[in-house]
C-alpha cells in the first residue's frame, strides 16, 4: 500500500498524522496467529487484506438498486446510505432537532464544518482485543460515516439509520460510526451492514465508537447481514461515564468469516451497560465474538448476554472478558453465552473469563452449550405440531429473550422476518 | 469467649502454622550440584544406575526443555524470576528406601516424626512412601498387599524391576514434549510412586506419599505413574511442605494416571508448599471404558502454583472429576483449573473449583473442556467460585469450552463473590468475634467440597483455612 494520501477533501494536519499512524501499524504488527491468546481458536485469516481496494463511484444502477433495498423501517429521524464507501443519499434532520444543536454529519462535513469535535472524538478509541492491525487499516482509509452530536438534554424519538453496503468485487469498505451523547440526552441508532449482491467478496472493516457522557441513554443497535463471502470486522468500543444507561444489541446472520469485537469501559458510577447478541450461523460461517467489559469506577452494572445457533459445520467462538478495576467496589457484571446446536458437526467455543481486583463485588459469568430438548420438542409434536415448524418455535423462542429488548415494534417484525426466512429454508 | 482460651487458640495455630518450617543440615551423598547440562543428566543417571533407555529419554527430554519457550504468552511473569542455573536438580543421602521406621536415618525421620507421617501410617493407610528431596526415605505397604500383587516403589524402582508393566505408560499420558515444565521434568524426574493395582483389586484404604523438600535452592522433580487394572479401585493422597528459604525454590512433578477398564482412581493432594516455593506441576489421567478418576486437588501453600488436573475420557461412559480448592493469601498466585478432554460417546465430566483470596492473593482458574465431532451424549458441568475477602484481593477465571457433535451439553457458571456483611453481623450478633465469623463464613463457602474429602483430610483442611483467615479481616 502506497503512503496515504488525504482521501476526504482538506483533511486537516491531525487527521493526516492518526492515517500514516494507521498505515504504519497496518504494515508493522504482525499477521495475527493461533498462538495469540485473543485469536484462540478462531480459525486463521487466510485472505490477504491487500487484495482488497477501495471501490469507485458506483453506477445509477447499484444506486437506485440500493436506495430501493435501504427500507428498514417506515419512520426515522434521519438515514445515511452509503454504497461501496460512497455517500448515495442522506436525508436531513427535522428543522426542530437542528435547532436544537443535534448534529448529524458525513466524516467530509464534519471536517469542513466542526473540525473540533470531529479531533476530539474521531478515531480516539482503538480495539485492545486483537485486531488492532486492521484498526490500522481502517483509520488509514476511513471516508464512509456517520457521526451523531446530541447536545445535552436533547431526546431523539425515532432512530438514526447507517447502512453501510458493498457491491464490488474485492472492495475494502471502512465504515465508521460516531456517537456522542451529552448529558441528559436519549437517542437510538441502527448501523446495517448488506452486500447488494449475493456473489461479490468483500472487505468490511467497521468501527464504531460511542462516547455516553453523564446520564445519556444510548441504544444502537446493528444488523450484519452481508453475503457469506464477505469478511467482516467490527470494532465496537463505549465509553460509558457516570449515570449513563447505554445498550448494544447486534444481530448477526451475514459474512463468511465475521470477527465482532466489543468494548465497553466504564468510567463513572451508577452506569448501566447491556450488550446483547444474536447470531445465526450456517454452512461454514464463523463468528468470532471477542468481548470486554472495564469497570473503572465502582457502582456500574453491566451485563452482557450473547446467543448462538449454529447449523451445519459452522462455527462460533464467544470469548469476553469482565475485568473490574481496583477499588471499583460495588460492580454488578454479568457475562453470559448460550450456544445452541444445531447439527452435530456445528462447532462452538466459549472462553468467558473474569478478572476481579476489588471484593465487594457480584460477578459471574456462565456459558452453556447443547441441543434442542427432546422434551420440549416431544412435548410440541405430541400436541400435532409438525416436526420442522416445532424446531422453528424452538429455535426463535431460544432468541426471543434478545427479541424483547428492542425498542421498536417495527424493528422486532423486521427482525423476527429475518430469522423466519432463514430458519424456514434451514428447519425442513 | 474469654482471652485466656483465645490466646490458647492463637497459640496452638503458631505451633500448626510453623509445623513445616525447620530444616536439618546438609549432608548429601549424592549433589549434581547446580545448574542443568548433559553433565547433570548423566550424573542423574549413574547414580541411579539405569538403563540406556532412560537415559536417552532424559537427554531427549532435555533438548526438549531448552527449546520450549516459557509459556509466559498467556501464564504469569512471575515464571521469568526462575533461574534455572541456580536450582540444584539431585541431591540424596544415598538412602534405599527402608522397610521399617527404624532404618530410617535420624534426621529424615524426625522430619516426617514432626509433620505425624508415622502417626497417620498406624492409623488409616494402606502403604506409605515419604520423598526426602530427590529420594525416597521410606516406603511401605501392608503386607496382605503385597501378595495380592499391588505394586507401590519409587520410580526408579519401577522402571528398574518391572519395565513389562511401567514402561508402556512412562510418559505416554504426558508426553515430555508437553510443556516446558513436563519436559524438565522428564529431564531430571527422581523419586515419586509408580503404583500398579492388579486387576479387581480394590484398594480399602488409601496409598500415601508425602514429598518434602530439605535444601535450599533445591528442585524437587518427582515422577508418578498409577495404572489400575481393569475394576481395580485405589485412592491415593499426597502431601507437600517445606521450610520457608530465603531463596526460591521449584518443584516440578509430573503425575500420569491410567484407569483401565471399569477402574476407579481417586488422587487427592493437599500442597501446602511454603511461599518461595514455585510449584508447576503436569497431572494427567487417561481413563477407558467405565472408568472413574477423580482429582481432589487443595493447593494453599506455594509462591505460584499452576496446575492443571486433566481427564483424557477414552472409553465410552468414562467418567472424570475435579474438584479443587485453593487459598491464596499474601504474596501467592494460585493459578489452578482442570482440562477434560471428551473423546468417546456418553462420557461425563464434572469440574467444581473454589478460590479464596485474602490480602493481595490472587487465584484463578483456567479450564479447558474439549468435545470434538462425532461424539453423542457427552456432558459437562463446571462451576467456579470466587470468594474475595479483602479489597486488594484478585481473582480470575479463564475457561476454554468447545463443544461439538450431538446431544452433548456442557454448562459453565462462574460466580465472584464476598462475604455479606449481613452474614458477619448475624453471626456476631450472637456472640462470634468478627474474625470467628469470617472464618466460619469461608468454611461454609467450601464445605460442600471439602466432603468430598476423606474425613482426616477434611479436617485438617479446616484447621489450615482457619489458620489462614487469621488476621485477615478488622
Amino acid at each position: 500500500m502506497n503512503n496515504t494520501q488525504a482521501i476526504l477533501k482538506s483533511e486537516p494536519k491531525w487527521l493526516e498524522e492518526l492515517r500514516n499512524q494507521g498505515t504504519q501499524d497496518y504494515k508493522t504488527l504482525p499477521v495475527p496467529t493461533a498462538k495469540d491468546e485473543n485469536w484462540r481458536f478462531a480459525s486463521l485469516f487466510s485472505t490477504e487484506a491487500a487484495e482488497f481496494k477501495p471501490s469507485s463511484e458506483p453506477s445509477s444502477q447499484s444506486k437506485d438498486l440500493c436506495l430501493k433495498q435501504s427500507q428498514l423501517l417506515d419512520q426515522s429521524s434521519a438515514e445515511s446510505i452509503y454504497l461501496d464507501d460512497h455517500l448515495i443519499k442522506k436525508t436531513s434532520l427535522s428543522d426542530d432537532l437542528k435547532a436544537k444543536g443535534v448534529l448529524y454529519l458525513s466524516i467530509q462535513e464534519a471536517i469542513d464544518e466542526h473540525p473540533d469535535l470531529l479531533k476530539k472524538y474521531f478515531l480516539k478509541q482503538s480495539t485492545e482485543l486483537g485486531s488492532e492491525k486492521y484498526f490500522g487499516l481502517h483509520a488509514s482509509h476511513v471516508k464512509a460515516g456517520s457521526i451523531l452530536y446530541v447536545p445535552k438534554g436533547v431526546e431523539i424519538e425515532d432512530s438514526i439509520i447507517n447502512y453501510y453496503w458493498t457491491d464490488t468485487e474485492k472492495g475494502l469498505i471502512c465504515p465508521h460510526t460516531l456517537i456522542i451523547a451529552e448529558a441528559h440526552s436519549k437517542i437510538s441508532t441502527i448501523d446495517v451492514f448488506n452486500s447488494l449482491s449475493d456473489s461479490n467478496q468483500a472487505m468490511s472493516i467497521s468501527v464504531s465508537n460511542i462516547y455516553a457522557h453523564e446520564t445519556a441513554h444510548v441504544f444502537r443497535k446493528v444488523i450484519q447481514n452481508f453475503n457469506t463471502k464477505t469478511v467482516s470486522f467490527q470494532l465496537d468500543t463505549t465509553i460509558a461515564e457516570k449515570d449513563t444507561s447505554v445498550k448494544n444489541l447486534a444481530l448477526n446472520l451475514g459474512s463468511a468469516k465475521a470477527r465482532f469485537e466489543n468494548q465497553v469501559k466504564i468510567n463513572g458510577s451508577g452506569a448501566h451497560v447491556k450488550m446483547y447478541s444474536l447470531t445465526v450461523a450456517e454452512d461454514q460461517q464463523e463468528f468470532d465474538q471477542r468481548t470486554f467489559q472495564t469497570h473503572n469506577a465502582p457502582n456500574s452494572v453491566s451485563d452482557l448476554l450473547y446467543k448462538n445457533a449454529l447449523f451445519d459445520t459452522s462455527r462460533t467462538i464467544f470469548s469476553g472478558l469482565i475485568q473490574v478495576a481496583e477499588g471499583a467496589q460495588q460492580t454488578d457484571a454479568y457475562q453470559t453465552n448460550r450456544n445452541l446446536l444445531l447439527d452435530p458437526r456445528a462447532d462452538a467455543n466459549s472462553l468467558p473469563g473474569l478478572e476481579i481486583l476489588a471484593n465487594d463485588v457480584k460477578c459471574s459469568h456462565g456459558a452453556t452449550t447443547g441441543n434442542i430438548d427432546p422434551e420440549e420438542l416431544f412435548y410440541l409434536l405430541s400436541r400435532g405440531i409438525s416436526h420442522r415448524v416445532a424446531m422453528q418455535l424452538i429455535v426463535l423462542g431460544f432468541f426471543e429473550e434478545i427479541i424483547d429488548e428492542l425498542d421498536s415494534e417495527s424493528l422486532i417484525n423486521t427482525i423476527r422476518t429475518l430469522l423466519e426466512t432463514k430458519f424456514s429454508a434451514k428447519l425442513s | 469467649m474469654s482471652d485466656s482460651t483465645l490466646n490458647e487458640q492463637e497459640e496452638s495455630i503458631l505451633v500448626d502454622n510453623e509445623k513445616g518450617n525447620f530444616s536439618f543440615p546438609e549432608d548429601y551423598q549424592f549433589d549434581a550440584g547446580t545448574g542443568l547440562s548433559k553433565e547433570t543428566i548423566a550424573y542423574i543417571s549413574s547414580v541411579k544406575n539405569e538403563a540406556e533407555w532412560v537415559k536417552e529419554f532424559r537427554l531427549k527430554a532435555l533438548e526438549l526443555f531448552e527449546k520450549k519457550p516459557m509459556p509466559t504468552h498467556w501464564a504469569s511473569s512471575d515464571l521469568e524470576n526462575i533461574v534455572f542455573d541456580n536450582i540444584r536438580y539431585y541431591l540424596s543421602k544415598g538412602q534405599k528406601p527402608s522397610r521399617t521406621w527404624e532404618e530410617v536415618p535420624d534426621d529424615v525421620k524426625e522430619t516426617f516424626e514432626r509433620l505425624g507421617i508415622p502417626e497417620q501410617e498406624r492409623k488409616f493407610l494402606a502403604g506409605v512412601e515419604a520423598q526426602f528431596d530427590s529420594e525416597a526415605a521410606y516406603s511401605r505397604m501392608k503386607e496382605d498387599l503385597e501378595k495380592e500383587g499391588v505394586i507401590f516403589v519409587g520410580s526408579s524402582e519401577g522402571l528398574e524391576k518391572y519395565p513389562e508393566i511401567f514402561k508402556p505408560y512412562f510418559g505416554k499420558v504426558i508426553p515430555s514434549a508437553d510443556n516446558k515444565f513436563s519436559a524438565l521434568n522428564s529431564a531430571v524426574f527422581s523419586g515419586g510412586s509408580f503404583i500398579y493395582v492388579p486387576k479387581g483389586v480394590k484398594l480399602k484404604q488409601p496409598l500415601q506419599a508425602y514429598f518434602r523438600i530439605n535444601a535450599e535452592n533445591f528442585g524437587q522433580f518427582e515422577r508418578t505413574l498409577i495404572i489400575a487394572d481393569e475394576g481395580a479401585e485405589l485412592t491415593y493422597m499426597e502431601g507437600c511442605t517445606a521450610p520457608k528459604f530465603e531463596t526460591a525454590t521449584l518443584h516440578s512433578a509430573v503425575v500420569e494416571l491410567v484407569a483401565l477398564k471399569n477402574a476407579k482412581i481417586q488422587y487427592i493432594t493437599v500442597q501446602n508448599w511454603s511461599n518461595n516455593v514455585f510449584n508447576l506441576v503436569t497431572k494427567r489421567a487417561h481413563a477407558e471404558e467405565n472408568a472413574e478418576v477423580k482429582w481432589i486437588d487443595c493447593n494453599i501453600g506455594s509462591r505460584l502454583t499452576m496446575k492443571y488436573p486433566g481427564v483424557v475420557l477414552k472409553g465410552r461412559k468414562a467418567r472424570g472429576e475435579v474438584l479443587s480448592i485453593a487459598l491464596a493469601n499474601d504474596g501467592q498466585h494460585q493459578d489452578t483449573g482442570a482440562k477434560m478432554v471428551h473423546l468417546a460417546d456418553e462420557t461425563t465430566s464434572n469440574i467444581i473449583s473454589k478460590s479464596i483470596s485474602i490480602g493481595e492473593g490472587r487465584s484463578t482458574y483456567r479450564g479447558q473442556v474439549h468435545m470434538p465431532k462425532h461424539l453423542k451424549s457427552c456432558k459437562n458441568n463446571t462451576e467456579c467460585d470466587a470468594l474475595l475477602i479483602n479489597s486488594n484481593s484478585r481473582t480470575d477465571t479463564y475457561p476454554a469450552i468447545t463443544t461439538r457433535g450431538d446431544a452433548n451439553t456442557v454448562q459453565h457458571e462462574a460466580s465472584v463473590s464476598k462475604v455479606s456483611a449481613e452474614q458477619i453481623f448475624y453471626m456476631m450478633q450472637r456472640g462470634l468475634s468478627e474474625g470467628e465469623a469470617m472464618s466460619l463464613a469461608v468454611n461454609g463457602f467450601v464445605n460442600d467440597l471439602l466432603k468430598a474429602f476423606p474425613m482426616e483430610y477434611s479436617v485438617e483442611l479446616k484447621r489450615l483455612i482457619d489458620m489462614e483467615m487469621e488476621g485477615s479481616v478488622g
